[in-house]
């Protein structure tokens, strides 16, 4: 067999080891802040990968993050691959997860069969239309979407505090408890593993991932995705209808944020809380990390889920407050970007590979 | 006039950091960091007090560390040329991640500081700080639209292309204007935290960064504009906390909230008035 030409081996070491790397860098600068701020840092990171991974309960909670973090990470990558760029995944999310909340802890006299379905299709549909509007307004009016997705965030949040605070008379919210009635066990997502909290929610997650990755690289609405992401000139030359892969897009990565809002009001928690989870800026990073592929999302999300699950054990063992983790995302994110910019950092430009066409934003 | 007291004591800090989206947006870089800087420059402004006893200190502290974090978003929207989105989003977490962090390792609890002496009041309700976002909107206004380095910022933001062609430095002119966003926004954190209050709580800002962000694109990327954007928020703010403490108040809270939201969201749809972003922004001149 042949060695793949020198192009591709380049463009595998940049997208393989450039988030790796990435990664070691933000630790190693988070390891520096420790020390200035008088922690130790070994004791901190070894704490950290206690509580994610070296006990069937670790290994387990990092899974139930790592669920929310696919699903956010594709919802990413599929707007980003339109070149769209979706801050709007926090308010999709818990769009989805106050559509799952009620639907789940309504009694429909429903079997599991269909309950858990609906309550899953009710959470897509939500955040799918959470998700269209800014695609919808990007593609018919030029609004630009990073500020309809924020803006569509604190609405989400006005929507889902009204709906618990205020509509506890017509729909099963409970204001005392600031979240939806308990879901009905009709509408729970199975544990998987019994003894523990890891939920199908990541049965779902990576079905998700294999799923995409089959509409993108492998249908014929994928490759106009990509298309429209890479160049909305040679798009529109094509002929490809730009606005609806706009809309559609926007729609999907919405969906795929309501499903993850669904998992945690249906497996996690059994309700869906008013207090938002703050999944969808983390998700940013996992899409990132995982160079916006959808099977890459899956190891990337595993490390964040492995970052979030393990901070608790960190502030514990090594009084690290748990927060130092929002510092190693963001890091993270700086890293890659740099890292993907190598060319431009006088030094680095011997090493630098060549790099992708990114969509302008 | 407790309401209108109010809606000037809510307007300031998101007319800081509008100033600053102005100034950064029009030089071509979009910035949504504004958040991480204004939460930033809050909370060194507290801890800045509370090392050095005086606030006025504190508060240069405050908006030089502000300043700190608006060089890493220029650093990295500008020379790496990475995507000023991207960008600000990692600011955004760092800042929110840090200064959590940095809450339990000084004062060893969680979620607040210790109180501080905060800046003086001229009268009451008003503290020292609030007629100075007034008076930074001329200022912004002339520097911007009168003067020749105000001309070649925006030239920097409208054509990179064109204004490197005709000798301006663009990189320059865009580092300049993100530093001085940071400072602005790092101003309107200052407000928050030891003008309005005396002490830093997580998470302070909530938001009002993206607020600002959103007066700057009502306001159509004016300083004037802006400032009548920001009022119009800060009044929305005023009047939500007036009814919190009014009971049977006829409309939600929730309600009152979204408003600038939705607002916005209409706003930027141009279906109100058309909304037309620097011609440049997000973009940066040919690589070389």
């Amino acid at each position: 067999m042949s060695s793949p030409p020198a192009t591709s081996r380049n463009m595998i070491v940049l997208n393989v080891l450039g988030p790796i790397l990435a990664v070691l860098a933000a630790l190693a600068v988070g390891a520096v802040i420790m020390l200035i701020s008088g922690h130790d840092p070994i004791t901190a990171y070894v704490a950290l990968v206690d509580g994610s991974l070296n006990s069937k309960r670790a290994i387990t909670e990092t899974l139930i993050y790592t669920a929310p973090l696919i699903l956010g990470g594709l919802a990413f990558a599929i707007a980003y691959r339109a070149s769209l760029f979706n801050i709007g995944i926090e308010g999709q999310l818990v769009m989805g997860g106050l559509a799952a909340g009620i639907v789940g802890a309504w009694d429909l006299g429903l079997p599991t069969a269909l309950h858990l379905p609906l309550a899953l299709l009710a959470a897509a549909a939500a955040g799918g239309l959470w998700g269209a509007i800014p695609g919808a307004l990007r593609a018919f009016t030029g609004a630009h979407e990073v500020i309809t997705t924020i803006m569509l965030n604190y609405l989400a949040y006005r929507t889902v505090n009204y709906t618990i605070q205020k509509l506890g008379d017509w729909l099963p919210v409970d204001n005392q408890f600031q979240a939806t009635n308990r879901a009905m066990d009709t509408a729970r997502l199975p544990i998987v593993l019994d003894g523990t909290r890891l939920h199908s929610g990541i049965l779902i997650a990576i079905a998700c991932a294999i799923l995409l990755w089959y509409v993108l690289f492998r249908t014929v609405f994928g490759y106009k995705v990509r298309t429209v992401g890479l160049s909305l000139g040679a798009a529109q030359y094509a002929g490809i209808s730009w606005r609806g892969v706009f809309v559609a897009a926007m729609l999907l990565s919405g969906l795929l944020a309501g499903l993850a809002g669904a998992g945690e009001a249906l497996g996690l928690h059994g309700r869906h809380f008013a207090n938002p989870p703050g999944y969808g800026f983390t998700a940013i990073a996992v899409g990132l990390v995982g160079r916006n592929h959808p099977l890459a999302i899956i190891p990337s999300a595993l490390l964040f889920g492995a970052l979030s699950a393990g901070a608790p054990a960190m502030q514990s063992d090594a009084d690290v407050s748990k927060e130092i983790v929002l510092v190693l995302q963001g890091l993270v994110i700086l890293a890659v970007a740099a890292f993907a910019a190598a060319n431009r950092i006088p030094g680095l430009r011997k090493l630098a590979t060549p790099r992708m066409s990114s969509g302008r934003i | 006039m407790a309401l209108v007291t109010a809606t000037l004591r809510m307007t300031t800090p998101l007319l800081f950091a509008a100033l600053g989206g102005v100034l950064s947006e029009r030089s071509g870089i979009i910035n949504i960091a504004l958040e991480g800087m204004m939460l930033t420059g809050a909370f060194f402004s507290v801890a800045g007090t509370y090392w050095t006893g005086n606030p006025w200190l504190g508060l240069l502290i405050g908006v030089l560390s502000a300043g700190v974090a608006a060089t890493i978003h220029a650093y990295w929207s500008i020379t790496l040329r990475g995507n000023q989105i991207v960008a600000g989003t990692a600011v955004n977490l760092i800042a929110a991640g840090l200064t959590a962090f940095l809450i339990q390792r000084i004062w060893g609890q969680a979620g607040a500081s210790v109180s501080v002496q905060k800046l003086p009041n001229l009268a009451s309700g008003i503290n020292v700080l609030l007629p100075v976002a007034f008076l930074l909107v001329p200022v912004v206004h002339i520097v911007l639209f009168r003067t020749k380095q105000g001309l070649h910022l925006q030239a920097s933001g409208e054509h990179p292309q064109a204004a490197e062609n005709v000798g301006i430095d663009v990189t320059r002119n865009r580092y300049v204007a993100v530093i001085a966003s940071g400072l602005l926004a790092g101003m309107g954190g200052a407000f928050l935290s030891i003008g309005d209050l005396s002490y830093f709580t997580l998470d302070m800002t909530a938001g009002r960064g993206f607020i600002a962000l959103a007066a700057v694109i009502f306001g159509g990327w004016t300083p004037v504009g802006a400032m009548l954007a920001a009022l119009l928020f800060g009044a929305s703010q005023a009047v939500q906390i007036q009814a919190q403490a009014t009971p049977g108040f006829p409309i939600s809270t929730d309600l009152l909230l979204a408003f600038p939201y939705l607002l916005t969201l209409i706003a930027v749809t141009g279906l109100v008035r058309a909304s037309t972003p620097p011609a440049g922004l997000g973009t940066h001149p040919t690589a070389h």
